[in-house]
């Protein structure tokens, strides 16, 4: 017994000490179309990583590859030092809990409420009772500004508070790493901000890894501490926002100048 | 532009193989998520209800109806060929062994299998399949396994119902042009039916359950680009499911008659 705990405790220590997320020469393709060609990534314990691009350059695919939603044809992809690619179902979910994910659409089931929504991988994975599980989902959309439309169906709040309630639902089983696919797209500017805002307030309370997938460079440059930028599924810069800045690379220059 | 007939016909073998081999696919990941833990028996029970309690109705007044139409359409040629006597036979018979079943079954498929198709065919384009899998939930599991066990343990329900409302129906029917009494007519309708007339043909509503259950989430779970996409699985899990009845109906009235003769 003694034995089991001091190995739950090496392995915890040893997950701490390794890079939460680690990419390397990752390959994706559909069909004849390339779309991420040797893509490496890697993101440290509280870091913020924002992957820019332009659309179709393959940033959402990396963020559904990081997940295991899809497969890459070849390449390695490591969460807190375990390989994901080629691993059983059952290892992935077990994986999967410790990643939070916020869809481009917040994806948020339709046929649920938003707290039964938030609630719904609590009922899953925890053992809470009812009485914890409601006080739990309840501190969660307070932390997003939704603890007022619990019982509200998604389709009838707004985008904008559609995505909280999604990024609720994606911290309700303490992840520690968070994937967001354009979180602040379809948004009108200042809800955009908002969600800018709470995900620096996330980064600060919570000190999650984040990965960030946008074309939003504004926001980007108020949330990142680290800009990878795709062209055509090559990282062509990956370094802190003034590196991109200063890049005199013509499509970084290009890219920058579309976004202004 | 000439379509090349052969490259035509091809296209047309390599879409019916990979639809095949997808549904193969998707049958044994359901088969292998419905024996493991967790159970989902809420969700079980809640598909149960929309499948089966919310069928109800509309399978009762189609086997109502079915056992009307039996009992006018029957009663003149009973009485042409001077068997007007069988008539509440035939009309039990044709129910139990045939009717009840297979309308039964399509009429599920209709409202079921659209309903599997467009609302599974939705979640997979809104990315709600993809956010339940993020949440280490088992969408082959939490929504194929449930449906599919709940067509398969409904249909047999519901064909009970389907036959019980034309039986009656068909009785009320039938004793308004000649009064009978509802127990003489149940009599003489079962006098001559043994076991072997009645459970078989219910129980291979189970396998018409399967059918349903299996190609509607197939075709919903599969669905590709957006609105229009949920449009054609709704519709494609109708047809498909139907075919598939009608095609297995064939199969198992013939394994019936061998290995359960009446």
């Amino acid at each position: 017994m003694t034995s089991t705990r001091e190995n739950t405790t090496l392995e915890a220590k040893q997950n701490a000490s390794q890079e939460p997320l680690v990419v390397s020469g990752l390959f994706k393709s559909f069909g004849s179309q390339k779309v991420l060609s040797g893509v490496d990534l890697t993101a440290d314990h509280g870091e913020t990583v924002v992957v820019l691009g332009r659309s179709g350059t393959g940033k959402s695919v990396l963020l559904k590859l990081i997940v295991g939603l899809q497969q890459p044809d070849s390449g390695s992809i490591q969460i807190h030092g375990q390989e994901i690619v080629g691993l059983e179902m059952d290892g992935l979910n077990e994986i999967r809990k410790k990643i939070g994910f916020l869809f481009q659409q917040a994806a948020l089931y339709d046929s649920l409420t938003v707290e039964e929504n938030v609630a719904f991988p609590l009922n899953r994975h925890t053992t809470l009772s009812d009485a914890e599980r409601r006080e739990k989902v309840r501190g969660l959309l307070a932390d997003v500004g939704m603890d007022h439309d619990l019982n509200k169906m998604p389709s009838d709040i707004s985008g904008g508070m559609q995505k909280r309630v999604g990024l609720a639902r994606a911290l309700a089983l303490d992840p520690d790493i968070l994937l967001f696919d354009e979180p602040t797209s379809g948004l009108d500017p200042i809800t955009a901000a908002e969600i800018g805002d709470l995900i620096m307030k996330l980064k600060k309370e919570r000190n999650l890894t984040s990965v960030v997938v946008t074309h939003d460079v504004h926001g980007a440059k108020s949330f990142a501490d680290r800009v990878v930028l795709l062209r055509e599924g090559k990282v062509v810069i990956d370094g802190p926002f003034p590196q991109l800045e200063q890049s005199r690379d013509p499509f970084v220059v290009q890219f920058l100048k579309d976004a202004a | 532009m000439p379509v090349d007939p052969i490259h035509a016909v091809k296209t047309w073998i390599t879409i019916f193989f990979e639809w095949f081999g997808g549904l193969g696919l998707f049958c044994a990941r359901v088969a292998r998520a419905t024996f493991g833990v967790p159970w989902e028996g809420r969700e079980l029970l809640r598909q149960m209800d929309a499948i089966g309690s919310k069928s109800f109705p509309l399978v009762a007044l189609a086997g109502a109806a079915t056992g009307i139409v039996l009992s006018l359409q029957t009663r003149e040629s009973l009485t042409r060929f001077g068997a007007k006597g069988m008539l509440p036979a035939v009309i039990v018979f044709s129910l139990i062994k045939e009717s009840g079943p297979v309308i039964t079954a399509l009429i599920v498929s209709g409202r079921v299998g659209a309903g599997i198709g467009a609302e599974l065919g939705s979640m997979r384009v809104t990315e709600q399949i993809d956010a339940m899998e993020v949440s280490a939930v088992n969408p082959y599991k939490f929504l194929a396994s449930t449906r599919v066990m709940a067509c398969l343990l409904m249909l047999p329900l519901l064909t009970l119902t389907a036959d019980a409302s034309g039986i009656i129906l068909g009785w009320i029917s039938s004793t308004l042009s000649q009064p009978i009494t509802f127990r003489l007519f149940l009599h003489s309708g079962l006098k001559s039916a043994t076991l072997s007339d009645f459970l078989p043909p219910t129980c291979k509503t189970a396998v018409f359950g399967l059918i349903i259950g299996f190609v509607s989430c197939f075709q919903g779970m599969s669905t590709r680009g957006g609105t229009a996409g949920v449009g054609r699985s709704a519709t494609s899990s109708v047809v498909l499911s139907s075919i598939f009845i009608i095609l297995a109906d064939v199969i198992l009235v013939r394994f019936i008659q061998v290995f359960f003769p009446s």
